[in-house]
């Protein structure tokens, strides 16, 4: 009975995924289309023949209704056709398989180091809630929301690349060739990108501690003559678990948006500068291909964040 | 979450009597008002004009006459940081504003009607949740151009879902309050339950997300102008300084901390407001 109401509520959940994907390549789709005036004229650069522009407009469609272009353009993408860059005439899916795992390893270590830093202090914060130590917690959780990751980064490489040489100051390694360079080159982007990460989740785990700690249950088990540590370790951090799947969302999804910037300053070659090549070129197909797939990906996380709501809180999955 | 019954009106003493208890408030309050006032006499404070370059004294340190140094062409780094804050100020705004006026009013309806327009604009409240919302206003100026309004534009667009999300939410715990069924008991319309006694009950979350919307807008137009997606050089923008700190990262890296200091000083200025802001407006969020 449990098991079956759950895979339903999976199911479910997979389902509602549909429509927002598809709603999703409405609007990338319809990025070409916002642009003013003829968007083969604009596809086809710098003082184009006529005979150029005709080509363009038959090769994309654009004599086509709006709606047919797109039910084009979308059966190809599901078939991991993108459509071929203008300035490279590369493959638009190829170019994004090249820059995707070097925006990723970058943000996954970004995001454990949120996780693994902002935790404890969330905890120590929430625990000793009024102290100086909750006061300072405090105080760095809203430097590091307020603090651009870029210029972070700017200085993490004045100090740690430049003047003391303990990382290097650009680029980025293969993770499947050398694993250890990957993640020695990916360390100081990280931690630029950490900053913003550590201060939520360091943020969200303390409001939801002190809430639950000062919560009838844990006053219960407190007459009862539980010890504090019983308590906080048995009961309190028990239930920020859903707090937890909530704020490494939340923080994924912005981690993405922040490695595009930062991907600058480093001179990393992923999607971060693979898009500003393309916005600044009016390389309309490598934009699309690179908004869709990053928001498929944090689609995806969304949805498995909202499988595992239901697998470790029966409530979700009783709703 | 309380009805708003109970917490203090608006009123002149009540605003005093916050700010006098508020020292965080009271500080960046100060320190935001400080910010206007330069960035709209700009022209009259700014020691030097933020294009003048002055050959003599290039990457210069801070002295007498550049009270924070020059850039690689000898401008004056103070004047330019005074020139840069109307940019910023301007995209936080035209982004926020964007935000409300789309996601307040579909929220409101949303939560107000239920059924089927509920659960249309819920998907599409989730859809613009997955955009990264840098990564679709980098898109946008791609397709309209490349230029600060363009690019605020997708940013409020982006942000809309989340004033939605709130909006919502208030007005499913408002439209149960009964006041709200009295009111509709007297025949008034859908359009007057809303604007009358819906929206002014609802809106105090909302003033405190705007507030704290205006530092994730400072920040993107920061990232924008840094890319060079945002504000066009020479027109001066603290994101643009920091873009040609970069560059001569390596001989001078003093040039990158003005710029830097005054984006996270005015972001941590709107986010403490906010706080400030939801302490006052709802004082049961007081442990939190």
């Amino acid at each position: 009975m449990k098991i079956g109401r759950r895979s339903r509520v999976v199911l479910g959940r997979i389902a509602q995924t549909g429509p927002v994907i598809i709603f999703a390549t409405l609007i990338v789709f319809g990025l070409m289309h916002i642009v003013p005036g003829d968007p083969a004229v604009v596809l086809a650069g710098e003082e184009p023949t006529q005979e150029r522009i005709d080509e363009i407009r038959v090769q994309y469609g654009f004599d086509r209704p709006f709606l047919v272009q797109y039910g084009a353009w979308l059966a190809k993408a599901l078939q991991g056709d993108l459509s071929r860059s203008l300035l490279s005439a590369e493959e638009v899916t190829t170019l994004i398989a090249q820059n995707f795992p070097n925006t990723l390893l970058p943000v996954i270590y970004a995001l454990l180091l949120s996780i693994a830093i902002g935790v404890p202090l969330g905890i120590a914060a929430a625990t000793r809630s009024g102290s100086r130590l909750d006061a300072f917690v405090s105080a760095l959780s809203s430097v590091g929301i307020a603090m651009p990751s870029f210029w972070l980064g700017m200085i993490l490489v004045t100090w740690f690349a430049l003047t003391w040489n303990w990382f290097p100051a650009t680029g980025a390694g293969s993770l499947m060739d050398d694993p250890r360079d990957a993640i020695w080159r990916a360390t100081l982007p990280a931690l630029a990108l950490a900053g913003a990460g550590i201060a939520e989740v360091a943020r969200q785990v303390r409001s939801a501690l002190v809430e639950i700690l000062g919560s009838q249950f844990i006053r219960t088990l407190r007459a009862k003559g539980l010890s504090d540590s019983a308590i906080l370790w048995k009961h309190g951090l028990k239930n920020i678990g859903v707090t937890l799947l909530t704020v490494t969302g939340i923080v994924f999804n912005r981690l993405l948006g922040a490695t595009v910037i930062v991907e600058a300053i480093f001179a990393i070659p992923g999607m971060g500068s693979l898009i500003v090549r393309a916005a600044i070129n009016k390389d309309f197909p490598v934009v699309q291909g690179v908004v869709l797939s990053m928001v498929i990906v944090v689609v995806l996380t969304n949805l498995v964040i909202d499988i595992l709501y239901g697998l470790i809180d029966p409530r979700v999955s009783d709703q | 979450m309380t009805s708003t019954s109970n917490t203090p009106r608006r009123s002149r003493p009540a605003v005093i009597d916050w700010l006098a208890s508020d020292l965080r408030a009271l500080l960046t309050l100060s320190y935001l008002g400080l910010l206007v006032l330069l960035a709209l006499l700009a022209p009259w404070i700014a020691p030097y004009s933020p294009t003048a370059q002055d050959f003599t004294a290039i990457l210069e340190p801070p002295r007498a006459a550049h009270w924070l140094g020059t850039d690689d062409i000898g401008r004056d780094i103070l004047s330019r940081l005074i020139h840069g804050a109307p940019a910023s100020l301007y995209a936080s705004l035209l982004a926020v504003s964007i935000a409300t006026a789309i996601g307040a009013p579909l929220g409101l309806l949303a939560g107000f009607l239920g059924s089927w327009p509920d659960t249309i604009i819920g998907r599409v409240v989730d859809t613009l949740m997955s955009f990264p919302g840098i990564v679709l206003a980098i898109g946008v100026t791609g397709a309209l151009g490349i230029g600060l309004t363009n690019g605020m534009i997708a940013v409020g667009i982006v942000f809309s879902p989340i004033m939605a999300r709130l909006a919502r939410a208030q007005t499913l715990v408002v439209k149960n309050e009964l006041y709200v069924d009295a009111a509709r008991c007297f025949g008034a319309s859908t359009w007057r339950l809303l604007r009358r006694h819906i929206l002014p009950n609802a809106v105090q979350p909302l003033i405190v997300q705007i507030t704290l919307l205006l530092a994730a807008a400072l920040l993107a137009e920061a990232s924008l102008s840094f890319l060079g997606l945002g504000v066009q050089p020479p027109q001066p923008s603290w994101g643009g300084m920091l873009a040609r700190a970069y560059i001569y990262m390596d001989i001078a890296p003093a040039q990158m901390y003005a710029p830097g200091f005054a984006i996270m000083l005015t972001a941590l200025a709107f986010n403490a407001l906010g706080e400030s802001l939801r302490l006052f407006l709802d004082p049961m969020m007081k442990d939190r």
